[in-house]
């Protein structure tokens, strides 16, 4: 049973990290969708964090936390918008330069704020984000393979994580069963056809680099007020990027991105368990490769096993009418 | 005035310093089809553009069933009754037909019950105007009448009364452009106003009711079809009299001087292009391959001409073999007699950055004769250009203007000006005359006949079947990149018409 248990453990804890890679890569889903393709969702990811610290441990509320998350992350959202929108500039150099800008940022103002070396203030009780247990999770833990998989792996998370996955399907339901979801994939693919249809192609991108700022939003408040008590910076270490590749990986397809996300999500909790641990046959891992192995698995795969990813056709490209 | 469906009143627009249309009054009647006919750059896609509120005029009224309107974008035209079919499609291509056709004019926030509604209107529309197209179907996996017809139901389902078609004609094969007419014929018959837009004078014969001719941004006349003649309509177009038969003695064949035999040639994703292609070219002579685009004659001249490899096949220059299936050094070609006009001379043909002279000599740059040791020797680079500008009549005539700022006509010449004063044996031109207003169209006929005429092979690849037919001495003709026939330049259009649209293989790019 010892070697169940420790399934169980790695299985949740891959659940955990999964969800901010979920939230993220659902967010570039909606923009990269609609054409703007965005290669700051880390930033946003961090700004919407420290946002979420900050202001919780400020007002020692959760949900203002969340909100602040959100507000700043849409803003940042809009500033990517106004970049590579209205003014038709280049998407890469503006998702990379909110990048930079969000992570030297957040730890000039975390200093400036509250002096712990870019940190928020621990954070604790109501401003925090607490875990919710389901009914009778203590009750039925010692039945046998399916209590702790009740107690341990689907009960005990945070409310977010559920939000998460229930996004999955919603994000799919939108995308493909709304009048939206139709209109914001054509922008993407052809944005001709969505203005002589009448439809304004630049509100339309707005609205999706909106939706993708509240999920960035999200994504940073899980971060500093579910997964970790405050803010410390450069939390998201690469996890904006990882969720951008899990999202490439899963095609743009939300279903595909949920198994993409927890594909990456095991893996690195595998990293985790394995630190200091010699694996069987191969002996010492370095952690670092560990690390690594999203990003190699990703190129591996896209370089032929999972056939070939292709992108929004519009993507990346700003919207000019003929001549 | 109950029999006009739109009129406009003196419409005018800038666009910095281009005025694209000036002062333009029109006036279109109810339930016919009404020809707009121009060059190039004529002011005809602005125009429209204008009524289909892609563009706000700087000046001038739309007059909509009696009423002043502003359409200040697309929205505002198809509310009042405006449908455009464009040039270049406007469908998500990995659409349905149905998602496609309800893009924009979905009635509720959740699709399911648009697509039902719309199943039911688009069904209706199917049997109201004889335009059959799967719903459910991919566009991409469409042919491109199909696809076309699509455009036309997107406006029909919009309720257009009048439908601007901005140059439909250019991507279809000749049966499909007939099945086009006969669809705006039943549209007319409908009660539907049709705006044709087109360069080509055989369609405005063909099907339109009353037309009106755009030369520089302004309107210059309005005849009644049936009282005006393809060559008075060329005039008022170019705004003098051209030669629209090509004047050209008999051809003189000689000695067999490029030789292609059982050529195969794959694209980037390994699909075949070129499958198993084998002619003659001779001195003196011009061959014309025929062929709607995409069907493999694009990346015949690559191989002959080196820029791509080949998977298997011969091609002998002068009795020498070129190894088309290794890496082939165009430079050698050249030296060994082969010049090249490339079909996208954009991308291949010239760097449009680069002035005038400097594209006069490029891919010839190695020549003793503009060369100064290792320096360029500009004099005589300059001397050159000067040479070609005169004798092609290329304008303006400065060769240190940058190319980019010449006319697509004034462009074409000075490709042709570099190819052809080589003298070379063998000249391979594609499309000479894409994006080439009419006067300068006149003049690279004249160049290329007087290359045959001087004992040069001339093999000439042009999507307009009209040119391959003036020009060509023999006609090969391309479908799904096998040679499916050779006529001589007298068949008929609807005989190569037929061969082009691969009969045999695709019906329903026949029907």
């Amino acid at each position: 049973m010892d070697f169940f248990h420790t399934i169980i453990a790695i299985l949740e804890s891959t659940i955990r990290v999964s969800v901010p890679l979920i939230f993220a890569a659902l967010a570039g889903l909606f923009t990269e969708r609609a054409g703007v393709f965005d290669i700051g969702l880390e930033g946003k990811m961090l700004g919407a964090a420290f946002a979420a610290g900050a202001v919780a441990a400020v007002t020692g509320s959760v949900m203002m936390g969340l909100l602040a998350a959100i507000l700043i992350s849409v803003l940042l959202s809009l500033v990517h918008g106004y970049a590579s929108i209205t003014q038709r500039g280049s998407q890469i150099v503006s998702g990379v330069a909110i990048n930079f800008i969000v992570a030297g940022s957040t730890v000039i103002l975390g200093e400036a704020w509250f002096r712990q070396g870019g940190r928020t203030p621990a954070l604790s009780g109501d401003a925090r984000f607490q875990t919710v247990t389901f009914p009778f999770a203590d009750a039925v833990r010692d039945v046998p393979i399916l209590g702790p998989v009740y107690s341990d792996l689907l009960s005990g998370h945070f409310i977010l994580t559920y939000v998460a996955f229930l996004l999955v399907p919603f994000s799919w339901w939108v995308l493909y069963r709304t009048r939206f979801g139709l209109r914001l994939r054509a922008v993407g693919e052809n944005p001709g056809a969505v203005d002589t249809a009448g439809i304004s192609v630049i509100w339309l991108r707005y609205r999706a680099v909106i939706c993708c700022g509240i999920l960035c939003g999200f994504a940073g408040a899980y971060l500093s007020l579910a997964m970790s008590a405050g803010f410390v910076k450069g939390m998201t270490a690469g996890k904006g990027y990882i969720a951008l590749a899990a999202l490439i990986f899963a095609k743009w397809r939300p279903l595909n991105i949920m198994l993409a996300c927890l594909l990456f999500g095991f893996l690195d909790a595998l990293a985790i368990r394995l630190q200091g641990n010699p694996l069987p046959l191969i002996g010492q891992v370095p952690v670092q490769l560990m690390q690594a192995l999203p990003y190699i698995l990703t190129v591996i795969l896209l370089a032929g096993f999972i056939g070939k990813a292709i992108p929004p056709k519009a993507g990346g490209i700003p919207y000019v009418k003929e001549r | 005035m109950s029999d006009i469906a739109i009129e406009l009143r003196g419409i005018d627009k800038s666009f910095g310093l281009v005025h694209a249309n000036k002062n333009i009054n029109l006036t279109v009647r109810k339930g016919t089809i009404h020809g707009i006919i121009g060059e190039n750059g004529a002011g005809k896609s602005t125009l429209m553009s204008i009524l289909y509120g892609f563009y706000q005029a700087d000046r001038g009224d739309i007059v909509i069933d009696g009423n002043t309107v502003t359409i200040k974008d697309p929205n505002a035209a198809i509310a009042n009754g405006i449908g455009m079919v464009h040039q270049h499609f406007m469908l998500v291509e990995n659409f349905t037909v149905l998602e496609n056709v309800m893009l924009g004019a979905e009635d509720s926030q959740i699709l399911n019950t648009s697509i039902s509604k719309a199943r039911v209107e688009l069904k209706r529309l199917e049997k109201e105007y004889a335009l059959e197209v799967n719903p459910d179907a991919l566009i991409e996996e469409l042919p491109v009448g199909l696809q076309q017809r699509v455009e036309i139901l997107k406006a029909l389902y919009r309720k257009a009364d009048i439908l601007i078609l901005d140059e439909p004609t250019g991507v279809l094969t000749p049966p499909e452009a007939d099945h086009l007419f006969r669809i705006l014929g039943q549209l007319k018959d409908q009660g539907k106003t049709i705006i044709f837009i087109t360069h080509k004078l055989r369609e405005i014969m063909a099907i339109t009711d009353e037309v009106s001719v755009m030369r520089r941004g302004e309107m210059v006349a309005t005849r009644k079809t049936r009282e005006t003649s393809v060559e008075e309509l060329a005039e008022l177009m170019v705004g003098r009299r051209v030669l629209l038969r090509v004047e050209k003695g008999a051809a003189n064949p000689g000695d067999v001087k490029l030789a292609v035999e059982n050529l195969t040639v794959r694209d980037g994703r390994g699909v075949t292009m070129v499958d198993n292609v084998s002619f003659n070219l001779r001195a003196g002579e011009i061959v014309g391959i025929a062929g709607v685009a995409g069907n493999g004659q694009s990346e015949l001249l690559e191989a002959i001409s080196g820029i791509r490899k080949a998977v298997s096949g011969k091609v002998l220059l002068n009795g020498q073999p070129i190894d088309v299936t290794a890496h082939v050094d165009p430079r050698e070609l050249r030296d060994r007699g082969l010049a090249h006009v490339p079909e996208d001379r954009h991308h291949v043909g010239l760097v449009l950055k680069f002035e005038e002279a400097e594209n006069g000599i490029l891919g010839y740059h190695h020549d003793k004769r503009y060369l100064n040791g290792v320096f360029l020797n500009t004099k005589a680079i300059q001397a050159d250009a000067e040479e070609k500008i005169k004798k092609y009549d290329i304008r303006p005539p400065n060769a240190r203007l940058k190319t980019a700022n010449f006319s697509g006509g004034n462009q074409q010449k000075i490709v042709l000006a570099r190819e052809m004063e080589r003298g070379p044996d063998v000249l391979i031109i594609g499309q000479p005359t894409r994006g080439v207003d009419v006067g300068a169209i006149e003049f690279i006929h004249k160049r290329i006949i007087e290359m045959r005429d001087q004992g040069k092979a001339v093999l000439l690849v042009s999507v307009e079947l009209d040119e391959i037919r003036a020009l060509s001495d023999r006609i090969i003709v391309m479908f799904a990149g096998r040679v499916v026939g050779e006529r001589d330049p007298d068949a008929t259009e609807g005989e190569l018409g037929l061969l082009m649209a691969g009969v045999e293989g695709r019906k329903e790019a026949a029907e």
